[in-house]
């Protein structure tokens, strides 16, 4: 039993993480949040594409949408990602200094896609489009107010990162934890790629 | 994309990373840049494409999100349980929300 043991241990990739799969549970735990998080948007997005025709004749999409603006805040969070992803290879490299750098003009990029929604929110409101107008607000404000809800809850936990990484108070590996706040991220910049087209380009 | 970018680990230690160089990274930011700026030219500009506008538009959108999946996320790279385990959660999604639009007759209008 004992020579099974070591011999099982041999073939062990000296790479891998001492787990059953070789690979890290966090990490697998992370894209299976992340696929389970498919199934959230993937009802929010359905449910839009249904009722964005149910809403009166002058408050409707094509009354309402700011392309140019939308389109600016869509380049915004695009870039939070490059940003993010050089965060990611920052850290790869122990470069502690360009890792916080990086996360938080990740951060603060992506606080300016949270206030650009807020202000695009306020003025659907102030030209009548409330939460409750119609069946196309409500899944429109539904949707995307989830997807700037994911958004912020990001900037926050890049922002402790951040704090955490300067105290040198990460718990664990840094580099993967750096890696795991970017699939995050990176997922909520994918979520707005799919939300751009599907419910801004798209006309009703 | 060019994968001439691609760095290879070759020390071996634990946190081998498989990806690409900062300026690949920069180089696939400016690319899904301008996809997003053709896909804003295509939604005034639908008219004049007729019958390819819509297609031409989630095909547009389609390259936008493989390429953050598989470059920006790694998912090239890394481990094919990881992509196992999003496109589980992707094709449930997809097939689960086609067959809910498609009984509420979506597809029809």
């Amino acid at each position: 039993m004992a020579d099974t043991a070591v011999h099982a241990d041999d073939h062990v990739d000296h790479g891998a993480h001492h787990t059953s799969t070789g690979l890290s549970n966090n990490k697998l735990a992370m894209w299976m949040f992340l696929g389970s998080e498919c199934l959230l948007f993937g009802g929010l997005i359905s449910t839009y594409m249904l009722y964005r025709g149910r809403h009166s004749a002058n408050l409707g999409p094509d009354q309402v949408w700011d392309i140019p603006f939308t389109s600016a805040s869509s380049f915004v969070l695009l870039m939070s990602s490059l940003t993010m992803v050089l965060a990611v290879s920052s850290a790869n490299r122990d470069d502690d200094r360009n890792t916080k750098l990086w996360l938080s003009v990740t951060a603060l990029l992506g606080a300016l896609f949270v206030a650009g929604q807020v202000y695009e929110f306020t003025t659907f409101y102030r030209e009548g489009l409330g939460f409750t107008t119609s069946l196309f607000s409500s899944s429109f404000f539904t949707l995307t107010g989830f997807h700037g809800v994911h958004v912020s809850v990001g900037i926050i936990m890049l922002m402790s990162l951040v704090g955490m990484i300067s105290k040198n108070k990460v718990v664990g590996d840094k580099k993967e934890v750096v890696e795991l706040f970017g699939l995050y991220w990176h997922f909520v910049d994918v979520v707005w790629i799919l939300i751009f087209t599907l419910v801004y380009l798209i006309p009703a | 994309m060019s994968t001439a970018t691609e760095q290879h680990d070759t020390h071996g230690d634990e946190h081998a990373e498989h990806g690409l160089t900062d300026l690949g990274y920069i180089k696939i930011a400016i690319f899904l840049a301008v996809i997003t700026a053709v896909e804003v030219v295509f939604s005034y500009t639908q008219e004049q494409l007729g019958a390819a506008f819509l297609p031409g538009l989630l095909i547009l959108m389609a390259v936008k999100f493989f390429m953050v999946l598989l470059y920006f996320m790694h998912l090239k790279f890394d481990s094919k349980l990881f992509s196992l385990m999003f496109y589980i959660g992707m094709t449930l999604a997809v097939g689960c929300y086609a067959v809910f639009l498609a009984t509420l007759h979506f597809f029809q209008s």
